[in-house]
């Protein structure tokens, strides 16, 4: 089977031709560089995505912190996820990079990550 | 910041940053979505951390000064600037002058949709701050007009946030943003993508309450007979931006009045000598990278126009 991708890498958007056999990824023409064809294998054998929302402050300078994925997730497990996230509240100043929730939806080794320092008022 | 920057390195030791609002990193802020950062960093970050990159870099040169919530309201062709800060009315003469006052977003009236005037309709700006700096979600059904980026990664975020997406309009053959929003924002969530069509009318007396949608050919003419209503709650407005250049515009920069931007040549100059613009009150710009590169040539111009002024 063949199939066409858009890839996502970045802003260039190479169209991606695959062929697939049973399940699998078996040859990739139209990215211009590596990553096209690491994005077009998880695209079709596992698909994700880096997920970024906002949890709630309490107290801080910010109202909305924003956090993201510190790696892609399952793209099945994106609304798990988001509510997940709107359960957290974070009451105390924290650094960008800081990690809120590790093994997030106990995935190994992805962790939620603040992207935003902020601070008690 | 990219300019203030790249003006110190080359060998400016007096810099002023006006921010008018609290914080610096303008829009980038409420970007919260990850892309920003692939060439400039080599790094995939978020809007936040991206502009803290340079957050970081500029508090490490005490040389820059920073003025928050400063808000400029007069310019003179003399480099004079007026601006307001809280309990304050300053005025200052640069020698050399970087605007970076970014874009605003074209509104309803700008794209002449008919029909009621009902709360509800916002661009798509307004609701990505809304959502990601206030916290509050401006609709529960909605319908994007237009298919810019900031609309399409909107129109993931309302489906995330639990909001219901109806449908993106886009009156031209294909996206107007870029490819990889439109699968990862529209096609992933399921999210009806309407080009060559528009909103022949909005409905509804104190709220949104549904849009009439028809299709058009390639002259952007309505094809008869092909009206449709979708039933929504929002609006949210992706039509493009226009650069922010009035306060150039009033010490008497050259605008050209299509695109709202200083006519000269040459990167980031205007008709006036010492008085760059950079980034999107430039030019707009796709991705923040080459704002910060092309940002960087502006510090550098300034940079080697003040150096000829002293000989």
């Amino acid at each position: 089977m063949n199939k066409t991708l858009t890839c996502i890498e970045c802003p260039k958007g190479c169209i991606l031709l695959v062929k697939i056999q049973h399940e699998k990824v078996k040859e990739i023409s139209g990215n211009i560089c590596s990553k096209g064809k690491a994005y077009a294998v998880s695209e079709i054998e596992h698909p994700c995505r880096m997920l970024t929302s906002t949890v709630c402050g309490k107290g801080l300078n910010l109202r909305m912190i924003p956090v993201k994925t510190n790696a892609p997730i399952p793209k099945s497990d994106i609304f798990k996820a988001m509510k997940e996230i709107k359960k957290l509240k974070i009451r105390k100043s924290v650094c960008a990079g800081d990690i809120i929730v590790r093994n997030f939806l106990g995935l190994k080794g992805i962790n939620l990550v603040v992207a935003r320092s902020c601070s008690r008022i | 910041m990219a300019a203030a920057l790249s003006a110190y390195k080359n060998g400016v030791k007096d810099i002023l940053i006006l921010e008018r609002d609290e914080y610096l990193g303008g829009i980038l802020n409420q970007c919260i979505h990850p892309g920003f950062g692939i060439d400039y960093f080599k790094e995939i970050l978020t809007g936040p951390e991206y502009a803290r990159r340079f957050i970081n870099k500029l508090e490490q040169v005490p040389r820059i000064e920073v003025s928050l919530r400063s808000f400029v309201v007069d310019l003179t062709k003399d480099k004079v600037l007026t601006f307001l800060k809280p309990g304050s009315f300053n005025r200052i003469k640069a020698k050399a002058l970087i605007m970076a006052t970014g874009c605003r977003e074209k509104t309803r009236e700008m794209v002449h949709i008919p029909g009621t005037r009902p709360a509800g309709i916002f661009s798509a700006g307004l609701a990505q701050k809304m959502i990601n700096i206030e916290g509050l979600i401006p609709g529960k059904k909605v319908v994007i007009v237009g298919s810019g980026d900031i609309g399409l990664i909107m129109a993931r975020r309302f489906v995330l946030e639990g909001a219901q997406v109806k449908a993106v309009i886009e009156i031209q053959k294909q996206s107007q943003g870029l490819l990889r929003n439109v699968v990862q924002c529209v096609q992933d969530y399921n999210i009806p993508f309407f080009c060559q069509h528009k909103i022949s009318k909005i409905h509804g007396n104190s709220r949104v309450e549904k849009v009439s949608v028809v299709k058009v050919d390639k002259n952007f003419k309505t094809v008869a007979n092909t009206e449709f209503e979708i039933e929504c709650d929002s609006i949210l407005i992706s039509v493009g931006l226009i650069p922010e250049n009035e306060l150039i515009e009033m010490a008497g920069v050259k605008i050209d009045k299509n695109t709202n931007t200083p006519v000269y040549k040459g990167l980031n100059k205007t008709s006036i000598k010492g008085l760059f613009v950079c980034g999107n009150s430039y030019k707009v710009y796709d991705i923040v990278d080459s704002v910060s590169s092309d940002s960087e040539k502006a510090g550098q111009s300034a940079a080697e126009y003040l150096k000829r002024g002293k000989k």
